[in-house]
């Protein structure tokens, strides 16, 4: 097997098959993807851009004009795609790369596409993970697209350093845009399709809940674009390099530093407590099947598990 | 670790019949596989490329064009240059009986034609993906 120091070397040299292996691991999880990540960590760079929105709002189309704006620049561009899988078989149909194809063969535009693989905020368990990894490669801008959203798929506004909600005409009336979640998240609302009919409205609804917006609260940017003719989309560029700017290197990696440690925190508790379970229970199957038989509730095993924690705690004389 | 299978299946050149290659990347997904679908008109380089940045463990072509015998052995030859020949190829559409050996001494594992139940793709990824490991 391949030493982490190599895949290390070979990503600082460039290597599209080490980039692409490296990404493989940390989304399997692999067993040397935590040493990898730690080595990455503090070589990111540059920014991500975040892209949500419901299916079919034209997020690919948009992200395939953002490639051809940032290569026009020189910048090397990271795309990571994310698609639903299927709750039942596990299985995904990854499109997103058709929207991207005028991209396939530039050695400078690597596009990743990932499965949701049950993680249910819009991303996968491992996007996060991803990034960093096309981030320390050089990759700047590393854009999200996340699957098609409803109303409360937030995450990627955590994970993005600029996030577009990209919205279109005909999806509701003006009480949808004052529902919380969704329509909080965007540094930039874009309004896409704007040739068809409806956007006067959506547009008018959007901005009439932005007027309700609470004091000190940032407001986002309003554009109107039609990514398929490419209507606006200096506006849009304009408005994201402001945004940019505003920023540092410094700002983005501290921001990363606390939003990347409390998802460690998250995934760290549950192997943590898997295990307890393990020593008290014999494991989370045993453990159902006392709930089900009656004997204990879910509550008082939490309750337990907690208990032993602080336990351990007291014995290793920690305060 | 959460190990998928990973396939793309892509179409090369100038050929938009993409139903076949739709079918088969929708069974595959019902079967549990990630799968990448590139769409029509593609180069075989893309495909190669693409195929080397999503880390796929199977490249499926689709071709009804009757261009297979140029295109098919250009897919499998940019995936040796760009040192990725690990990836294993299959092939599918019309095809006739004769072209099969030279496709398959081209570098591909299987050439699927016309008829073929979707099950058969399914178990021939399967079966190939135990012997690697």
């Amino acid at each position: 097997m391949t030493s982490t120091t190599d895949i290390i070397q070979s990503i600082g040299k460039g290597s599209i098959r080490a980039i692409a292996r490296a990404l493989s691991k940390v989304e399997n999880g692999s067993s040397d993807s935590t040493d990898i990540l730690d080595k990455l960590f503090s070589r990111q760079q540059g920014f991500t851009i975040g892209i949500t929105g419901p299916p079919g709002a034209g997020k690919s189309t948009l992200v395939n004009r953002m490639i051809t704006r940032y290569r026009k620049t020189d910048n090397s561009v990271g795309v990571i795609a994310v698609d639903p899988s299927s709750p039942f078989t596990g299985g995904a149909l990854l499109g997103d790369r058709i929207r991207m194809q005028s991209h396939a063969s530039d050695p400078k535009v690597f596009i990743r596409s990932m499965g949701s693989r049950g993680h249910l905020g819009g991303l996968s368990g491992a996007t996060r993970d991803a990034s960093c990894v096309l981030s320390a490669a050089g990759y700047s801008p590393v854009i999200i697209e996340t699957v098609g959203v409803g109303q409360a798929e937030v995450e990627v506004a955590d994970l993005a350093d600029i996030t577009l909600l990209v919205l279109v005409p005909g999806l509701g009336d003006d009480v949808q845009s004052m529902k919380a979640g969704i329509m909080e998240i965007g540094d930039i609302i874009v309004l896409n399709k704007a040739d068809r009919n409806g956007i006067e409205q959506l547009e008018s609804y959007v901005k009439a809940s932005l007027e309700y917006m609470p004091p000190g609260l940032k407001r986002p940017d309003v554009v109107r674009i039609s990514a398929v003719n490419g209507d606006g989309l200096e506006d849009l560029w304009d408005a994201i390099d402001r945004l940019v700017a505003a920023q540092t290197v410094e700002s983005r990696i501290s921001h990363s530093a606390v939003t990347t440690l409390s998802e460690i925190l998250k995934e760290n508790g549950l192997l943590f407590f898997e295990k307890l379970l393990e020593i008290e229970y014999n494991g989370r199957k045993e453990a159902e099947e006392l709930i089900l038989a009656g004997q204990l509730s879910p509550y008082a095993i939490g309750k337990k598990l907690l208990e032993r924690a602080e336990r351990i705690f007291e014995h290793n004389g920690s305060k | 670790m959460d190990r998928k299978i990973r396939v793309l299946i892509g179409k090369p050149g100038l050929d938009g019949h993409d139903r076949g290659a739709k079918y088969i990347a929708r069974a595959l997904r019902d079967a549990g596989m990630e799968v990448v679908y590139t769409g029509i008109r593609q180069t075989p380089e893309s495909i190669a490329d693409a195929a080397i940045q999503e880390d796929v463990d199977f490249v499926g072509i689709s071709l009804l064009s009757g261009a297979h015998n140029h295109l098919f052995p250009e897919v499998a030859r940019f995936l040796r240059e760009k040192d990725a020949s690990d990836i294993i190829l299959f092939g599918g559409g019309v095809i006739p009986e004769e072209d099969i050996p030279g496709l398959k001494e081209a570098g591909y594992a299987a050439i699927f034609t016309p008829g073929t139940p979707a099950a058969d793709v399914v178990e021939f990824i399967n079966l190939r993906m135990e012997k690697r490991q």
